[in-house]
């Protein structure tokens, strides 16, 4: 498995990171070896065995139905760059 | 544990009844419509943390770190979410998956804070059930269910408070939502805005959901593609939260509509989201297909798969209420009441509940009477609603046995059900204070008859020639009883005194 250009620039933009022209060969580069060592594993028979969900087998702890948190309007505002009335204020945003 | 992961490959096998066929230029058209509708879990808290997850508030003061995704926080999922799934699943008939596992679905969006939702995407909790639902010609459909997975919702973006900005309040973020898919089995306007009114109905019966359409709690996104009658399957259109059965009907419409005028032009439908406009009831382009949907989707590193076991299943399903379909049924055998009266009762729990209380150790039909055309027509009439009703079911149930007992006639009744509502009184207690009572003392009414014979002796003989006067005599009777007399008793009495058969 291997990326091209045309796939970093698309990740990128999903990504939303600014590439500039001359770093995206350099990255098609960085991502393929880090690929390519990854494929590694694939020498590994891995035939009848469950994937690992998790190091520990365990199962997903839950919690019970009850409202602990909240109520700090401005801790949770507190790095946004720009707030107003208690609101997030970000640039216009309009589909 | 070997799982088999959900790959839906959506087929429409069943063909539209003629009657539902689009006609358009070149010949007739065929609607297919599936429906994904988001309906958000009636818990206290929200999916992933311990915010509160009730409607409104002062902006982002339900949420906490996790919410605003802050890094380094854990997500702890909600039992109780799970369960309302799993509820819900089974009041579906549907499957449920012991094994299943959240994966991250990721886009940019300023009020998805994490920059992706958790969701499920190849292993949903429930997998396939079918819902009954009503059709146009009042037959009966089977819509099948895809599946339901739980999955977070977004906060709210406000766009109008600023011209140059939009306003986050991340109040909803994290919220509960069971996303419900169906299979594409749907094939006319009033389909689905039938499968959704069912949809609302099943959730509310359960408390899984408490249907509130205005809050939001509610909203479905109608995927619409036409075809020839039985032939290939066309490009489908996906409109996004449409929030109302009226508006579901109404996009469906247009959007065939739409479709179908392109095709005939000689056009190709684009895939694309569309919006429903509720002011013009059209639909318009919200964004292509193009880059939207390449969702990267991956297993959630912070969870665990989430695993159930068929006891904790077994122990929900005997939690169960009685579900609106059967219910249904039960009136229809039990109280003899028509399928389509059934049916107004069940569509609401509220109403069946109130029609059952007031139905107890009384005639059901005339309950069903004075419920579906008094109240509703009164609560209507002065837009009230029905859970402010001014007559409780007792009350309503205790008017129908005074009726029944022969304490006061039909047309008292309606005086007595006028007091009801003026004063929320027992209508026992009404017909006491005013003296309502109906009259079966025979004595005081051939008393009454005795004294109009002798004030009108002319009528008496018109009588007696045209025994179709008796109506008019009854009539003066009761007028000069208060209405009291028992008008079945007044009619034996002069009967017999006038000497008509």
């Amino acid at each position: 498995m291997s990326v091209s250009e045309k796939d970093v620039r698309k990740i990128a933009r999903l990504s939303r990171l600014a590439i500039q022209d001359e770093k995206v060969p350099v990255m098609v580069d960085e991502l393929n070896g880090i690929l390519n060592w990854i494929e590694m594993l694939n020498e590994v028979n891995v035939d009848g065995v469950e994937p690992m969900t998790s190091v520990v087998a365990q199962v997903l702890p839950m919690r019970d139905d009850v409202v602990s948190d909240g109520d700090q309007q401005a801790a949770v505002l507190k790095n946004a760059p720009k707030a107003d009335s208690g609101f997030f204020v970000v640039p216009k945003a309009v589909e | 544990m070997t799982v088999e992961a959900s790959t839906p490959v959506f087929t429409a096998f069943k063909t539209a009844r003629p009657d539902q066929w689009v006609k358009g230029v070149t010949g007739d058209w065929e609607i297919i419509v599936g429906m994904e509708v988001h309906a958000q879990v009636a818990a206290n808290s929200k999916l992933f943390s311990g915010a509160s997850a009730s409607y409104g508030g002062d902006p982002n003061s339900h949420v906490s770190f996790i919410d605003s995704g802050m890094p380094g926080m854990l997500p702890v999922i909600n039992k109780f979410c799970v369960e309302q799934a799993v509820k819900t699943g089974l009041g579906l008939g549907a499957k449920i998956n012991l094994w299943s596992r959240f994966d991250r679905k990721n886009y940019f969006y300023p009020d998805l804070p994490q920059g992706y939702q958790i969701s499920q995407y190849l292993y949903p909790i429930v997998g396939e059930g079918e819902l009954e639902v009503e059709s146009e010609d009042k037959s009966t459909i089977m819509v099948g269910i895809e599946r339901i997975h739980l999955e977070q919702d977004a906060g709210k973006s406000i766009h109008d408070l600023d011209p140059d900005a939009t306003y986050v309040d991340l109040n909803r973020s994290g919220c509960a939502l069971m996303e419900i898919v169906s299979k594409p089995d749907i094939r006319s306007p009033e389909e689905a805005a039938n499968y959704f009114k069912s949809l609302r109905s099943l959730v509310r019966y359960l408390g899984t959901c408490d249907g509130n359409m205005d809050e939001g709690s509610m909203r479905a996104d109608v995927n619409v593609s036409v075809r020839r009658p039985g032939g290939e399957l066309g490009t489908r259109c996906e409109i996004k939260n449409v929030n109302s059965t009226k508006f579901v009907a109404m996009a469906v419409a247009y959007e065939a509509r739409r479709q179908i005028e392109i095709l005939e032009d000689g056009g190709s439908i684009d895939q694309e989201t569309r919006l429903f406009d509720v002011k013009t009831g059209q639909t318009r382009t919200m964004r292509s297909k193009e880059d939207a949907h390449d969702y990267r989707y991956f297993p959630d590193p912070d969870l665990l798969p989430l695993v159930i076991t068929q006891e904790w299943v077994d122990g929900i399903k005997a939690t169960l209420p009685e579900l609106p379909s059967a219910k249904k049924h039960r009136f229809i055998n039990d109280f003899g009441l028509s399928a389509y009266d059934a049916g107004v009762l069940v569509a609401d729990k509220e109403f069946s509940d109130y029609f059952e209380e007031a139905a107890k150790g009384t005639d059901a039909k005339m309950v069903n009477s004075w419920l579906t055309v008094e109240l509703f027509g009164w609560l209507n009439k002065n837009g009230v609603e029905f859970a402010n009703s001014p007559i409780s079911a007792k009350n309503l149930g205790g008017l129908v046995k005074l009726i029944q007992d022969g304490t006061i006639n039909g047309k008292i009744a309606k005086d007595v059900f006028a007091k009801m509502i003026e004063t929320g009184d027992e209508p026992a207690a009404i017909v006491e204070r005013e003296g309502l009572k109906q009259t079966t003392d025979t004595g005081a009414i051939e008393k009454a008859i005795d004294d109009l014979m002798a004030t009108q002796p002319e009528k008496v003989t018109e009588a007696r020639e045209k025994p179709k006067m008796l109506g008019w005599w009854v009539g003066q009777v009761m007028k000069s009883t208060g209405g009291k007399a028992n008008p079945a008793i007044v009619n034996d009495i002069l009967k017999k005194k006038l000497g008509i058969e």
